[in-house]
Order: C-alpha cells, then sequence, then structure tokens
C-alpha cells in the first residue's frame, strides 16, 4: 500500500531524513520507534506533504501512485491521515461542523455530493460512541479547552470518521492516562481491517501493548537501522536504543 | 487648500438657502462650527490623533457640496444594500436627499423621521435645544464642518418605556457618475428611559466615481436605555468615509456599538463615549477585514466620568495585501470614577507582506481603585493550524478562510439580529474569496 523509497528530507539546511525505505501492506500495523531527535515526526509529516520540509530524495507511493506533488488535502483524500502529537484548537469552529467540511471536501473531491444530514449525524453518534466520547465535546469548539486525552481521542475519533487507507499515529500515546489509552487504542483497533494499515510512531513501548504491531522499525538519525517483529519493541524497552547505534 | 476655499463659498450659499431653522439657535451652532472648521481647517498626520492616517488623497479632488440634479434609483437595484429579510424603519438618502420611496418612517409612539425636519419643526425645538450639537468635539476639524453644514440625516427619538418594535436601517447612497461628492449626513439618535433601540448604518456608492462622506451621529442613552448599533461598512474603492459618533450614557443604560469595516479606501471611525451616570455599560467591538490599498482607521476614547461603570472594547483585524490598519483606544478614568472596569483588546492577522497595523492603547487612570487592561496583538496565520486542516482535507483557501472565522468569531458572536450576522459572515468569506458554510 505505501512504499518509501530512500527518501530523504530536508528543513531549511538541515537534513533530517537520510534514506528511508519502507513497505507496508495493507492489513498491517507498523511501528517506527526511536529517539528524539531521530527523524519520526519528520517522516509522518512529509508522507502527509506538510510544506515546512523539501523532499530532495527518494519516492513516497501509495498504491502505485507518488504522493509527492500532492497538497496535503488531495494525500488526505487519497486516504492518508495523521493524528498530530499536538492538535490544533480552532475557536468558534465544533468538531461537528469541522469533520462535517472535512468529510464533505473528500466527498467533493471524489464527485459525490454532499452527505445527507441525517446520515451525518448517524455516523457521528456511532463512531463518537466506539471511543467513548462525551457528545457535549462534538459541540464545542474544535479541541478547544480540551485535556490532552481528550485531543487524542477526538483525533482518533476523526480518523474512524474519515475512514483512511493508512493511519499514521504520531506519539498518540503522549498525554495518555492509561484508561484514554486504552480506549484510544481500542479504537484504532476497532477500525482495523484487512484493506487498511496503521503506522504508529512512538517513543515508548507502552502504545505497542495495545495495538500490537507486525512490525517495529527502530529510526536513527534519518535512517532505519534495524526492524523486527513485535519483540524488537520490548527489546528496546529494555535495553534503550544505545546497543543499537 | 483649493476644498477648503470651496466650502467657505458653499457655507454662504448653503446659509443664504437656509430659510429654516430660525425660530432655533441652529444658524448660530453652525456658524460657530464653520468659524471654528475655518481656524482649524483639515487635519495633518502632524496631529497625534491623524497620526497614522494620511488624508492626502483624499482631500485632492474637486468635491461638488451640493448635488446639482436628482437622482433616483431603483428598488431592485440597491436592496442587496439593506438587511430586507427583516421587517426594518429605513431612513434612506440618495446623494445626500431624501428618498421617500426607499423609506420606511414613523411618527406612531416613536419618532424615525428626517434631521431636516426636526431642525425646523416647532414640536421638535426642545428635543433640539436640548440635544443637538452638545456631546461633539469642538475640537474636531470634520465634526466642525458637518456641523457646520448640517441639515440632512436621520433623526430618531424613542420616547420613555418604548421597545422599538423593529430595527431601524440608516442608509445613505451615492449616485453621481458625473461629480466627486462630498457627503454630510447629520444623525441624532435620542433614547429615553426604559428604551430600547436597534439601528443598523450603511453608506453605499454606487457610483466610479471618488466619494467623501464625512458624517456625524450623536447618541443619548437616557436611563436604563438600551442600544444596539451597527455600522456596516463594504463600499467602493473610491468611497472614503470619516464617521464621528458621539454617545452619552446615563444610570444603568447600555450601548453596544458594532463596527464591520470590509471596503472603501479610507473608512476612520471615530467613537467617543462620555459615561455620565453610574453602573453603565459600554461595548465597543469591530471586525476589520481589508486588503488592496484600503485604510481603516478605528479611534476610540471612552470617557469614565462616575463610578462603577463598565467598557469592553474588542477589535479584530485581517489586513492583506498593502492594507493599512489603525487603531487608537483611549481610555481616560476620571478620579471619582472608582471601581470602572475597562477592558480593551485588539488582535490582528497581518497577510500581506506589505500589510500594516499601528496599535495604539491609551490608558488615563486618574483613580485608584479600578480594573483595566489592555492587550494587543499582531500575527499570521498559525502555519500548523493550517498544515492540520489540510490534513484532514480541507483546501488550503478553505483553511486560510475558516481560520480567519475562527479569529473574528468572538466579534460575530455579539450581533444580536441573525440576519445581520448571516450578511456579515458573507461578507467575511467574500472579502477572504472562501466558501465558509457556518
Amino acid at each position: 500500500m505505501l512504499k518509501i523509497t530512500n527518501l530523504h528530507a530536508k528543513i531549511e539546511n538541515n537534513t533530517i531524513l537520510k534514506g528511508i525505505n519502507l513497505d507496508i501492506k495493507a492489513g498491517e500495523v507498523h511501528a517506527i520507534m526511536g529517539p528524539n531527535g531521530s527523524g519520526k515526526s519528520t517522516l509522518a509529516s512529509v508522507i502527509s506533504g506538510n510544506e515546512t520540509y523539501e523532499v530532495t530524495n527518494g519516492d513516497i507511493l501509495l498504491n502505485g501512485e507518488s504522493l509527492l506533488e500532492l497538497s496535503p488535502d488531495v494525500r488526505a483524500h487519497k486516504g492518508i491521515f495523521l493524528s498530530f502529537q499536538y492538535p490544533i484548537e480552532i475557536p468558534g469552529v465544533t468538531t461537528t461542523n469541522f469533520i462535517k467540511t472535512a468529510i464533505n471536501a473528500k466527498r467533493k473531491y471524489e464527485g459525490n455530493d454532499d452527505l445527507p444530514a441525517k446520515d451525518m449525524l448517524k455516523m457521528i453518534r456511532e463512531k463518537s460512541a466506539l471511543l467513548e466520547m462525551d457528545r457535549k465535546f462534538l459541540s464545542r469548539s474544535l479541541n478547544q479547552g480540551f485535556s490532552g486525552g481528550e485531543k487524542k481521542r477526538n483525533e482518533i475519533f476523526q480518523m474512524a470518521m474519515l475512514e483512511p487507507k493508512l493511519a499514521i499515529l504520531d506519539e498518540t500515546d503522549s498525554g495518555l492516562d492509561i484508561d484514554a489509552l486504552k480506549i484510544v487504542a481500542n479504537g484504532v483497533n476497532k477500525l482495523k481491517t484487512k484493506d487498511n494499515a496503521v503506522l504508529v510512531i512512538t517513543h515508548y513501548q507502552r502504545l505497542l501493548d495495545y495495538i500490537v504491531p507486525d512490525f517495529v522499525h527502530v529510526l536513527n538519525d534519518g535512517k532505519i537501522i534495524k526492524s523486527g517483529g513485535k519483540e524488537l519493541a520490548l527489546e528496546l524497552e529494555e535495553k534503550g536504543y544505545d546497543w543499537l547505534k | 487648500m483649493k476644498l477648503k476655499e470651496k466650502l467657505i463659498t458653499s457655507f454662504f450659499e448653503f446659509e443664504n438657502k437656509a430659510t429654516l431653522d430660525l425660530e432655533s439657535n441652529v444658524h448660530q451652532i453652525r456658524s460657530q462650527a464653520f468659524a471654528d472648521f475655518e481656524t482649524q481647517g483639515f487635519p495633518s498626520k502632524k496631529e497625534e490623533n491623524w497620526k497614522y492616517t494620511s488624508l492626502k488623497s483624499v482631500l485632492n479632488h474637486d468635491f461638488t457640496v451640493f448635488p446639482t440634479s436628482e437622482n433616483t434609483v431603483e428598488l431592485k437595484d440597491v436592496k442587496k444594500y439593506f438587511i430586507h429579510e427583516i421587517d426594518s424603519f429605513k431612513i434612506v438618502f440618495i446623494d445626500g436627499v431624501f428618498s421617500s420611496f426607499l423609506s420606511d418612517t414613523t411618527h406612531d409612539g416613536m419618532d424615525v423621521c428626517l434631521m431636516s425636519s426636526a431642525l425646523n419643526k416647532p414640536k421638535y425645538k426642545i428635543l433640539i435645544d436640548h440635544y443637538f450639537n452638545t456631546i461633539t468635539n469642538k475640537k474636531g476639524n470634520f465634526t466642525a464642518l458637518n456641523t457646520a453644514f448640517s441639515k440632512q440625516g436621520a433623526f430618531i427619538h424613542i420616547p420613555k418605556n418604548t421597545i422599538a418594535s423593529k430595527p431601524i436601517q440608516l442608509l445613505y447612497f451615492s449616485t453621481k457618475n458625473e461629480d466627486e461628492l462630498l457627503l454630510q449626513p447629520r444623525n441624532l439618535v435620542v433614547v429615553d428611559e426604559n428604551s430600547h433601540v436597534q439601528i443598523i448604518e450603511r453608506h453605499q456608492s454606487l457610483s466610479h466615481q471618488p466619494i467623501l462622506t464625512n458624517a456625524v451621529t450623536e447618541i443619548f442613552a437616557n436611563k436604563r436605555a438600551i442600544i444596539d448599533y451597527y455600522k456596516v461598512q463594504n463600499d467602493t474603492e473610491n468611497a472614503s468615509l470619516i464617521d464621528q459618533t458621539y454617545i452619552q450614557q446615563k444610570d444603568n443604560s447600555i450601548v453596544n456599538m458594532n463596527t464591520f469595516s470590509f471596503g472603501g479606501k479610507l473608512i476612520r471611525n471615530q467613537l467617543e463615549f462620555h459615561q455620565i451616570g453610574e453602573r453603565i455599560e459600554s461595548n465597543l467591538n469591530g471586525i476589520t477585514v481589508i486588503d488592496k490599498k484600503q485604510q481603516v482607521d478605528n479611534y476610540t476614547i471612552v470617557n469614565h466620568n462616575k463610578p462603577n461603570c463598565e467598557s469592553n472594547e474588542l477589535y479584530k483585524g485581517i489586513y492583506a495585501d498593502s492594507a493599512t490598519g489603525v487603531f487608537n483606544g483611549k481610555v481616560i478614568v476620571d478620579k471619582i470614577a472608582q471601581k470602572t472596569n475597562a477592558f480593551q483588546q485588539n488582535n490582528n492577522i497581518l497577510l500581506g507582506d506589505k500589510a500594516t497595523v499601528n496599535s495604539k492603547p491609551q490608558l488615563e487612570i486618574f483613580a485608584d481603585d479600578v480594573k483595566c487592561s489592555h492587550g494587543c496583538t499582531i500575527g499570521q496565520l498559525d502555519e500548523d493550524a493550517l498544515f492540520y486542516m489540510q490534513q484532514r482535507g480541507i483546501s488550503k483557501k478553505e483553511a486560510q478562510g475558516l481560520l480567519l472565522y475562527a479569529f473574528g468569531n468572538d466579534v460575530i458572536e455579539k450581533i444580536k439580529i441573525p440576519e445581520l450576522k448571516t450578511r456579515i459572515t458573507k461578507f467575511i468569506a467574500d472579502k477572504l474569496n472562501v466558501e465558509i458554510g457556518f
């Protein structure tokens, strides 16, 4: 589904990604782990099209099609979803209206009319129940005054609504207490099908107890230095990252 | 200056023609005002109050003070400038001349009529003598000029214990394609005890010629009166507006003054509040969204003269291209005005590399037991927020629109007439060239 080859990317004159190769197939869960500053979040940003970064070499293919020339919104329409480490707040725009706008933008891109309000409400009801969200959050301004945990839950709610092909979870566990972590992980697991894929980016192994990866990759200084199964995560938890460098 | 000479000649012509108003002291007020204007002339950037706004390009025209012929306009051509979805009283002027055809005035339980008739009918003499030109700033050059030529405009009197049954719309159209017009509407609004009124004011040019409107409005809120006032400014590239509004409030009155500036060549909004009673609330809200070389200058003064009063100022500005904005917020708290709460906030977003904004809070506090605050921000759109929304499939343009809408949202939320709120939202969307479906 997602094929990354020899990906190099820089911000200003600082090269962060130095030749990433990654192959994610439908139905798989991949985890990328690595120390701070290794390029984990940069990789998430570059896949989803953040223009702050410049790709200098390599390619990112989604189902055979290069994403590099596409704007972030078009990449989203094609099925890329990024759950942000720090979701933003938008005063005056409710979560419901925001997600409505997002869904209808995608439908428009696909040549469909807006989703009828009745269907939209039904979908919102179902998906918010999945994340055990208090419905009153939906009528509040997007993320405004939400706790860290509520923001992350809202991210996964949006993921559930948008039904992406590839979901990238960037440090989704940071700022979550254990109960919220379980709910979020449970939500992600329920959304998992044989047709979509998940890329979990995390510093710690904790989240991987709940979202169990098929593959674990270790990123260091802009390169994947080791790949393995889920047991690699446990090994990293025990030994730290230094033994790999 | 050429324009000044022309105005001097015009004034004598104007006074010679004015056979009315002989009973009142209006003649004397006009003559004095004209003498003041003659001495002061037009303001320059050397004056502190005009430090950030140059009038050169606005005054450099051969303005016609008295239009030679009367124009008529069809309702269908101007309907869109009204908030036509609501039932309202209307006072409409075309090139400074009252249009009875487009207006809907009343004397039933309250007066919504013409300044010119209030100035010359004996039954209004007491009101005119009591209120007319009593709270204007005598040092204001443009106000003096307006007073000298004061004749046409709206006269609104809401008597005691009356809730105006519908909002009042004031519309000033200019249509002259052959002349460059100088229009000087003069409005007087008196709201007596326990009464309530909503007013929407708009100046709109229908021509391509340069227009200068020099408007003065005096507003009196007597005890426990509530006034919701909306200034809607979305004029053409050649239309400039110097708008001066003076407000006097008595005990327990509330005045909500909302200024929405989206278009025009140069707009100067001068608001002067005088609180002369206790437990008064003065709320000043504004949104400016301008582009190209447009200028909007919001100049506000709140005089807290008595204890236990409140003022709240919230001004938001979005400036694209080479647009320029000014916010000047002066708050004066008299030494006896203890327990004053005065809050002021001015937030700006610069979208263009050449856009500028000057924000200047001025607090002069002579009492010691008060709460006063001011805050000012000038920034750009948050790139992280834009990326976030794009990541959810919203195009960059829409995302910008949504963010800017969110930025102005707390001011929009203060609009109490839903149809007007919809209209203002649409103006903002149009101005930002986005489709906001909210």
